[in-house]
């Protein structure tokens, strides 16, 4: 096929806005590329940053004690002894008791969310749970130390000692502050994320699941059960992971309300300590550098399992729309 | 100006053999039209699929052409290629040349903003910019490629929007103004790309007569999937069918005697 | 297939209510707290929330009376010098994972911000101590904001990353189609598009960290006095809210109280502010 004829000059007008326009930059772009880049590469920087610096703070520690510093009980900085065993087990139990507490009534709460409460009360709801959720620690500490802790320890507890005081759970005095306590305080403090990532978690639930299930007869409570929490199992794993991550990181709350004392003790009406109470506590207090190198070296237990449990959660939820999460999770 | 029943370049596409029943005819134009754009042998790859396949087509200046075609026929990738803004698109790739003016759009010392300031664009939704106002939105491109002349600026403003007819009226009509502020950079091409397929009767019939009189100033492509619509408002008319030009020829033509079977049997409402 | 059983309808029918009601109950229980919590912050915070309180330094102990006008201002403060390392770091590096970059390595940049969202705020505090503290050889305001901006900066990408996605393409094709470069299309056309939702995510991030403690209690460290100096020790609230509720004075406990009210009102204030500037998001653009 043949061009019929070379282009004509077109009728050249004085073409000002063209003069008038700055010749593009190819500069520009590029800075602006490379200058978002670098922001976003903070994030990388950051999970270095965390790593080497929690590394290098205990590295003298690390090196005294070894594996020993997760095994043993002394905490002794008179001597510059340590041993995290007690903060890893209060730590432990405190976000099991939170888990336990925590994961049925959010789940029940995002299943009524998506599936069983009337639609006018749905927003209402999710609001007060976000506004929950920017109730800052210290503010729950507050009213745990002054209202929650009279309170458990007038009512709750003292019925608690007489139904399961046959168990080792629930025996010895009751003060009040106790790993029960910080167990509750955490709950309270991961309820809203449990909830509101379990919420998107059945939303996301393809309606032909739901649909399916009404079409063989089932009532309401069976759809749920059958049809959307059963399909969403391993998201609302995800979601539960997360809250342990949390859970296991909480400070504040829970600092004001577990006791700080580092044992190892059976009843849960006993103080306990965290790994992250005895940072709150005792850093400004680290008079030798063996001191500081062993709480540096909480911090560093601490990142790790916070770490990973993120990591789990993380892959567990992606199975999920990344968007929809992530508001969430926030 | 082209004078449109004296200047007709005629232009059919070759045919593969598999699919042309008829001996393939290669056309000339009986005078020397202006022409805008020439485009040899342009291929366009979307990753390994090939929406645009070996398309020859010249564009005559102060025109309108309109491309016609099936969903899917490659009629936007091909719009797109006129300025370059089919480049977005991650993984694509193009094979041929297009000459603008003479110049190659694709030669590597081309910087595809001053090919868009050149060819201007109005989209299939009209997308005014939300947060700016009237002006502002007229203005936007003029001011963001660096002019900081209030004079001027207020100037291109009320020209661009007279030659978008919107002036005198109340300014509600979003595709109007996506077409005022393509027009205040001063650009020589204008693409368009199904401008009216969102809109009703009445703003249908103002575009059409607005392409109507932008003609004496500008060469116009339009894309559009409304028969009646490429009629009305063209002076040529290209049918592409699966990424290919079946037949590209003065819209009369097309219209009331094509020469391929295809494009009659789309033309007539027998598919697409 | 017991669904299809009709003989127990009845009770299948009783079951499906009685699990609705302890689903409500649970709703219920999961946010008693935020009741109780309010509550208990009004009735035992709004009586010494006074002029003294927004005006006076806090006293010695044993003298009653005084504020926390300190600790206010050294909040405001703190979350300004916060607000400058976490803002720009954290919007840009949003735009780049909204506009540039392979999938690839963009999913692997949000995964990352997504495990740095979920680290406990105290080992930032740890990690700016090791990091400013002891390398200047003291406790500082710098210190303390800069434990803040880095909290915010994962939690402005990730906002900020959502909300430039949602801004419709046709905006940044009209935008490049009139010659105008890549990244003036971006600030002036993609960014002012999605400016509410970058702001109530800066703002959400804000009220986040304003009410941290954590990470401040080895940078800020706290203040009885006026911070004249970035390089000296400042207050800030949740800080003194935190000193004096763990103290064995009534008087601070009051202030501790009345400091409390004030920090939840300021956070639920932006939070109601970000809700209005939501609203309509859904109908209008982003």
């Amino acid at each position: 096929m043949e061009i019929a004829t070379p282009p004509a000059v077109a009728t050249v007008e004085p073409h000002s806005a063209r003069r008038a326009m700055a010749p593009p930059s190819r500069f520009g772009d590029k800075a602006f590329e490379w200058l978002t880049l670098a922001m976003a590469m903070a994030v990388v920087v950051l999970v270095i940053l965390l790593g080497w610096e929690l590394w290098r703070g205990s590295s003298l520690a690390i090196k005294k004690f070894g594996f020993h510093f997760l095994t043993t009980s002394t905490w002794d900085p008179v001597a510059d002894q340590f041993g995290a065993l007690p903060f890893i087990y209060g730590t432990v139990v405190s976000s099991l008791i939170a888990l336990l507490i925590a994961v049925p009534l959010s789940i029940a709460t995002a299943a009524y969310l998506t599936e069983l409460a009337p639609l006018w009360i749905r927003q209402p709801l999710v609001s007060l749970i976000e506004m929950l959720a920017a109730i800052p620690s210290v503010i729950l500490g507050l009213w745990g130390i002054f209202v929650m802790i009279p309170w458990l320890r007038d009512y709750p507890f003292p019925l608690l000692k007489r139904l399961f005081g046959w168990t080792p759970f629930f025996t010895g005095p009751i003060y009040g502050t106790s790993m029960l306590a910080g167990g509750i305080i955490i709950a309270i403090m991961i309820l809203p994320i449990i909830t509101s990532v379990s919420r998107e978690i059945l939303r996301s639930v393809p309606n032909l699941q739901r649909e399916a299930a009404y079409a063989l007869g089932a009532t309401r409570w069976e759809v749920t059960r059958i049809a959307v929490l059963s399909y969403a199992k391993k998201g609302l794993f995800g979601a539960v992971i997360l809250g342990l991550g949390r859970a296991l990181g909480e400070t504040m709350a829970v600092t004001m309300v577990i006791g700080n004392t580092p044992q190892i003790a059976a009843s849960l009406f006993k103080p306990g300590y965290t790994l992250a109470s005895v940072i709150a506590n005792e850093f400004t207090e680290a008079t030798t550098d063996m001191y500081l190198q062993a709480l540096f070296e909480i911090g560093l237990v601490l990142l790790g399992t916070t770490i990973l449990a993120n990591l789990l959660a993380q892959l567990l939820l992606q199975t999920m729309s990344t968007t929809s999460t992530t508001r969430a999770v926030q | 100006m082209v004078n449109l029943v004296m200047a007709t370049p005629e232009r059919t596409v070759i045919e593969r053999a598999e699919r042309a029943t008829e001996p393939i005819s290669t056309s000339t134009s009986e005078s020397a039209v202006p022409l805008t754009f020439q485009v040899k042998n342009l291929s366009v790859w979307y990753g390994e699929k090939r929406a645009i396949d070996d398309v020859t087509l010249d564009i005559a200046s102060n025109a309108v052409t309109a491309i016609i075609g099936p969903s899917g026929c490659g009629k936007s990738t091909f719009l797109r290629c006129l300025n370059r803004m089919h480049e977005l698109v991650p993984k694509t790739r193009v094979e041929g040349t297009v000459l603008l003016q003479g110049e190659d759009l694709y030669s590597s010392t081309v910087d595809p903003a001053i090919v868009r300031r050149r060819v201007g664009m109005v989209f299939q939704k009209s997308n005014p910019f939300p947060t700016m106002s009237i002006g502002e939105n007229v203005i936007i491109g003029l001011r963001l490629n660096g002019v900081r002349n209030q004079k001027f600026l207020n100037e291109r403003l009320e020209k661009s929007l007279r030659m978008a007819a919107l002036w005198d009226e109340v300014k509600d009509d979003q595709q109007r103004l996506c077409i005022a502020r393509a027009l205040a950079v001063e650009p020589e091409v204008l693409l368009m790309d199904e401008p009216c397929s969102a809109l009703d009767p009445i703003a249908t019939a103002k575009i059409e007569e607005l392409i109507h009189e932008l003609k004496a100033e500008y060469t116009i492509v339009t894309v559009t999937h409304n028969m009646q619509q490429a009629g009305r408002v063209s002076d040529y008319t290209a049918f592409f069918y699966l990424g290919r030009l079946i037949e590209f020829g003065p819209t009369t033509k097309i219209f009331t005697n094509p020469s391929q079977r295809q494009t009659e049997d789309y033309i007539t409402g027998r598919f697409g | 297939m017991h669904l299809q059983r009709a003989d127990n309808h009845t009770w299948r029918k009783a079951k499906s209510g009685l699990a609705s009601t302890a689903a409500f109950v649970s709703a219920l229980l999961v946010i008693a707290p935020l009741g109780l919590v309010f509550f208990h912050l009004v009735a035992n915070g709004a009586s010494s929330v006074n002029w003294d309180f927004f005006t006076k330094l806090p006293t010695p102990v044993g003298v009653v009376g005084g504020g926390m006008v300190n600790a206010i201002a050294g909040s405001l403060e703190l979350l300004a010098l916060a607000a400058a390392i976490g803002i720009p770091v954290g919007v840009l590096g949003g735009v780049y994972l909204a506009e540039y970059g392979s999938a690839r390595v963009n999913s692997m940049l949000r995964f990352i911000a997504d495990v740095l969202n979920g680290v406990p705020s105290i080992t930032w505090g740890v990690v700016v101590y090791g990091l400013v503290v002891l390398r200047f050889k003291g406790f500082s305001a710098y210190a303390g904001g800069l434990a803040l901006g880095l909290i915010m900066i994962p939690l402005i990408i990730r906002t900020t990353e959502e909300v430039i996605l949602l801004v419709p393409n046709g905006y940044r094709e009209a935008a490049l189609a009139l010659g105008v470069s890549r990244w003036k299309t971006i600030v002036h056309v993609v960014m002012k598009t999605a400016s509410k939702g970058i702001i109530t995510g800066i703002l959400l991030a804000l009220a986040r960290v304003g009410g941290e403690t954590a990470p401040l209690l080895f940078t800020a460290f706290g203040n009885r006095f006026w911070n004249h100096n970035l390089s000296e020790p400042i207050a800030a609230l949740p800080l003194q809210i935190f000193t004096y509720a763990i103290s064995p004075y009534d008087d601070w406990h009051r202030q501790a109280w009345a400091g409390a009210l004030v920090l939840v009102t300021g956070i639920f204030c932006v939070n109601v502010v970000v809700r209005i500037l939501t609203r309509g998001r859904t109908a209008s653009v982003v």
